[in-house]
């Protein structure tokens, strides 16, 4: 075991135990909070898996702003996310057993696939991520188009978000 | 080893949290604590409180929070384009432009419509 | 080294967890919680291919970027139609917002 495996099995307990506290705790503010928890350690993953841009924009957009506009809308609806009772619907054992299934059945496609054991190639030290990937995103015949619509649909929720959460007077 | 560059954020995070730990558990550890119902109200020795304590905000929270991530997500297309600017020259600049008028006229109908207001 | 296998189980767990959150939750809200775990899991994926199969060549990426602006896009249009619903039903509970149901 090298001490980068031990890194990742530990941040996957604690990313999975949070997301399964996610989806299975009463108070939707510590489902919020759990959420944050789990972001984080895929931030930690995107570290590890040499991708330090996305590990930042993870935290920046994630957490700085997608977790923060949840809790917004939960202090928002107040009333209802402190309901107590049940928070999960009649069918919730045929939701887990379909999720149980759906884990066997992904894990074991995968494991019939001959890469499934390869290991990574030490990237080059002249390479850079971010400036490939910029490259990529902005240079012609690259991702040129889906990076400009990327705009519009940004827009398009803007304009949407606004209608549609907008007091009439 | 790439990975091991980010020890000090590592250590950052660690003493961060140590520290919180400590600020938190020698409160518990030492403070005495004796509730009485009266201790617990609200406000001691103010009016006694009355309907549900939690008030439900305004939706101009909200609002500010979409502008918010609207700009915030800027970040992921600016970055990775700043860093190749210099090779790209003047289409890289063209192609921003477009990008940034296509979301000002988001922001203009934000603005419009008073989104950006705070009375 | 970390074998590919590990990233590709742990997002197959992730999506798992989230896919639960979506089809048990009650609240609206959390329902997008296990959105969001299931788009994140999607992230891993995309990257760890990116990371071992070819790193060289971008797609993997450029597909992770365009999924952080659609789970953004996705989380401030489905907040924003949460709230709506509140206000006119008082309930963002998903079972009760049965308004197109006959």
């Amino acid at each position: 075991m090298t001490p980068l495996q031990i890194i990742f099995i530990i941040v996957a307990v604690i990313t999975l135990f949070a997301a399964i506290k996610v989806v299975s705790s009463r108070n939707l503010v510590h489902a919020a909070l759990w959420l944050i928890l789990v972001l984080f350690g895929i931030a930690v993953f995107f570290v590890i898996l040499s991708a330090g841009f996305f590990a930042a924009a993870q935290v920046v957009i994630y957490i700085g702003a997608i977790a923060i506009l949840m809790i917004f809308t939960i202090m928002l609806t107040r009333r209802v996310a402190r309901d107590s009772g049940a928070q999960h619907n009649s069918n919730w054992w045929a939701a887990a057993v379909l999720s149980l299934l759906l884990f066997t059945g992904l894990s074991w496609i995968l494991s019939r696939w001959q890469g499934f054991q390869s290991t990574a190639q030490p990237m080059l030290e002249s390479a850079d991520p971010l400036r490939q990937l910029g490259e990529g995103l902005v240079a012609p015949g690259g991702y040129l188009i889906p990076f400009e619509v990327a705009s519009i649909l940004l827009v398009a929720a803007l304009i949407g978000a606004i209608t549609v959460a907008w007091e009439r007077k | 080893m790439a990975f091991w560059d980010y020890l000090p954020i590592a250590i950052l995070f660690v003493i961060s949290a140590g520290l919180a730990a400590i600020a938190v558990g020698l409160g518990h550890l030492f403070g005495p604590r004796k509730p009485t119902p009266k201790k617990l109200e609200p406000y001691e020795s103010g009016m006694n409180p009355f309907g549900p304590g939690t008030r439900r905000m305004p939706v101009r929270f909200y609002l500010v929070a979409v502008l918010f991530i609207l700009f915030d997500i800027e970040v992921v297309f600016f970055l990775p384009w700043a860093v190749v600017l210099k090779d790209l020259g003047i289409t890289g600049l063209v192609e921003m432009i477009v990008f940034v008028s296509i979301l000002v006229v988001g922001f203009i109908y934000a603005w419009k419509k008073g989104a950006l207001e705070w009375e | 080294m970390i074998p590919i296998s590990w990233y590709l189980i742990l997002a197959a767990a992730l999506f798992s967890i989230g896919l639960f959150g979506v089809l048990s939750r009650k609240n609206a809200v959390a329902i997008l919680m296990g959105v969001e775990l299931m788009l994140n899991s999607v992230n891993i994926n995309l990257i760890a291919f990116w990371r071992y199969l070819k790193p060289e060549v971008i797609t993997g990426q450029a597909f992770a970027v365009i999924v952080i602006a659609v789970a953004a896009a996705e989380v401030a249009v489905g907040l924003a139609l949460i709230i709506s619903v509140y206000r006119r039903k008082n309930t963002i509970i998903a079972e009760d917002i049965d308004l197109l149901k006959l």
